[in-house]
């Protein structure tokens, strides 16, 4: 899925950046690669990236974030090694950015340098579940808004459409249309479909470049199940 | 059936407040709460309606003071520290029994605290919430599609009985993410021939004012609004009972503490513990009704809470202290895990006959 030496993932906030981004560190970590994965969401102090740490260094993936992440301290602090692991250009780079325009204009300070380089792929996260953004239309505007504030234009799109633990095979496929039709508009190509795990073997004779995901564990997994 | 979105607890309660017809918004951003005002700031302008980003606190409550006076659906949203500032405007409302609703997303306390999940807040909502004598309607929501449908009951209770009504949840319950739809049914709406919409020199004017500097008169007002309480207390307590047919041990748990505490309660019912569950839905008006029933044939309760014992003193008011009442609880920031609950819940089952 990746092909460049850095990867973007910026879209409209709670459409699963982060769990992508962890599960294709991963994946590059497994092909061989020298991996870091950057945590630039200054937005949402609650889910991150940083809660896959332990995971992470167990496989000898570099993590860059703030060193206030998931802490109490809610301050929007960037990591200062993003501009070395940008400058340095050894290891291939995963980037997490922040939801919506907000969360992207954190990426615009670091645009010049990736431009200059021009080795990178920009995904727009996208699931057609989330409320602000059911349409393709309503995609769109939200990926213009993201485009503005950082100054980087997107370069595929990565459908993610669920809904959470409810998501059945069909909840994928009935999005399918609605992703070629963002697609076509946009010009943009599909990179690929993103299932949870369990859903990989149903699906993957029927969606082209179908991804498997495994869930990123979260601080609150503890009051799942009870409702 | 409706479709099915994918929404976090703070989203939906903005999209059903909308749905319920709340056109004006004003807020001031504070984690873990701030998705409310940032889908107000979205949605609002599409649909000709008000979202406003106060320079304060003080000053939300005060807008929404406005907006209320004048017969609209109204709400503002905060976390715990903001909330504390609307302090002042919860008894202005009250003082001038003007509906409202106003949305605490918890996080740890006191002072400025933490961001993290917290129900400390329980006595501020259901004893205080300002100076003077007054209650607020309570709501305490355990799920995201709960987030949204006790919107739109607090939304009519608050017009129905022309006073605030507070939807209590949790940093948890507002970031959390589930699969939710929005019920197609009809929106209750109430005639509010008191508002402050122009007289068209047809009647005399309707005067919004807390002010009251004769004291027989303010106490009779006082007195009239307690009448009201006393009418709320009787006909609007929300509980969910779950498991309790045959328990012998009664959780009470509220909110996020009440999902932790099911997963106590299955494992609790595998090693052959007669457990179960009283949820209040409603914190004010409190179920006391049900765990007084309960007390009649339960061993012993335990409290389940995100804070140090707050919910606790209600279960023993409740009870009448008839049976001992134990406190299972964390704070800060902190959730119990199902293990801990399970652990007191087998502490309770030792004791009491």
């Amino acid at each position: 899925m990746l092909t460049k030496r850095i990867s973007l993932f910026a879209g409209h906030y709670g459409s699963g950046k982060t769990n992508i981004a962890v599960n294709c560190a991963l994946c590059a970590r497994e092909a061989g690669q020298n991996v870091t994965i950057a945590d630039l969401d200054i937005v949402n102090p609650y889910f991150r990236t940083k809660d896959s740490e332990a995971l992470l260094k167990r496989h000898g993936i570099g993590l860059v974030c703030s060193e206030y992440a998931n802490t109490n301290l809610d301050i929007p602090a960037l990591p200062k090694e993003l501009y070395a692991i940008l400058a340095r250009r050894d290891s291939a780079v995963i980037m997490d950015i922040g939801g919506d325009d907000r969360g992207a204009v954190a990426l615009g300070r670091y645009t010049p340098m990736i431009l200059e380089e021009n080795d990178y792929d920009m995904f727009f996260v996208a699931n057609f579940y989330r409320p602000l953004t059911r349409t393709p239309e309503e995609m769109i505007q939200i990926m213009r808004e993201i485009e503005t504030a950082s100054g980087l234009p997107f370069t595929a799109i990565i459908n993610n459409s669920n809904l959470a633990g409810d998501t059945q095979a069909d909840t994928v496929t009935d999005t399918v249309g609605k992703a070629r039709e963002l697609s076509r508009i946009t010009g943009l190509p599909i990179r690929a479909t993103c299932v949870e795990q369990r859903l990989f073997e149903s699906l993957k004779d029927q969606i082209p470049d179908l991804v498997p995901l495994h869930l990123q564990e979260k601080y609150f997994d503890i009051v799942n199940g009870g409702i | 059936m409706a479709e099915k979105v994918l929404m976090k607890g703070n989203e939906a309660i903005a999209e059903a407040a909308i749905r319920a017809g709340c056109r004006h918004y004003f807020g001031y951003p504070i984690t873990p709460q701030t998705e409310i005002a940032a889908y107000m700031a979205k949605k609002m302008p599409k649909i000709g309606g008000t979202f406003l980003q106060a320079e304060s606190e003080i000053a939300a409550i005060n807008m929404v003071y406005g907006v209320s006076s004048a017969g609209f659906r109204v709400m503002t949203s905060s976390s715990s520290p903001g909330v504390s500032l609307k302090s002042e405007g919860l008894s202005y409302l009250a003082g001038c029994d003007l509906p409202a609703l106003v949305v605490n997303v918890q996080r740890g306390g006191p002072g400025l605290g933490g961001i993290q999940p917290s129900q400390s807040d329980y006595f501020m909502a259901t004893k205080g919430g300002g100076h003077g004598d007054f209650r607020m309607i309570v709501l305490a929501p355990a799920s995201v599609q709960e987030m949204a449908g006790l919107t739109f009951k607090a939304f009519e209770l608050a017009d129905q009985y022309r006073m605030t009504a507070m939807l209590l949840a949790d940093g948890t319950l507002g970031q959390m993410m589930e699969a939710i739809t929005f019920p197609e049914t009809e929106v209750r709406t109430f005639d509010k021939p008191w508002a402050v919409t122009g007289t068209q020199m047809k009647r005399p004017h309707n005067i919004i004012n807390s002010l009251a500097l004769v004291p027989d008169v303010l106490e009779k007002m006082n007195f009239d609004r307690y009448k009201k309480y006393a009418e709320i207390e009787e006909k609007e307590p929300m509980y969910e009972s779950y498991m309790m047919d045959d328990a012998e041990i009664c959780v009470v748990a509220f909110g996020i503490a009440s999902r932790v505490s099911k997963n106590a309660i299955m494992a609790a019912r595998a090693e052959g513990i007669k457990v179960g569950m009283i949820r209040p839905i409603t914190l004010w008006p409190f179920p006391t009704k049900a765990l007084a029933e309960a007390a009649q044939k339960c061993r012993a309760f335990v409290s389940v809470e995100l804070n140090m014992g707050q919910m606790i003193e209600d279960v023993r008011l409740a009870t009448g202290c008839a049976r001992p009442v134990s406190l299972c609880n964390r704070a800060g920031g902190m959730i119990p895990t199902p293990d801990h609950v399970l652990a007191s819940i087998r502490e309770a089952n030792k004791g009491g006959n």
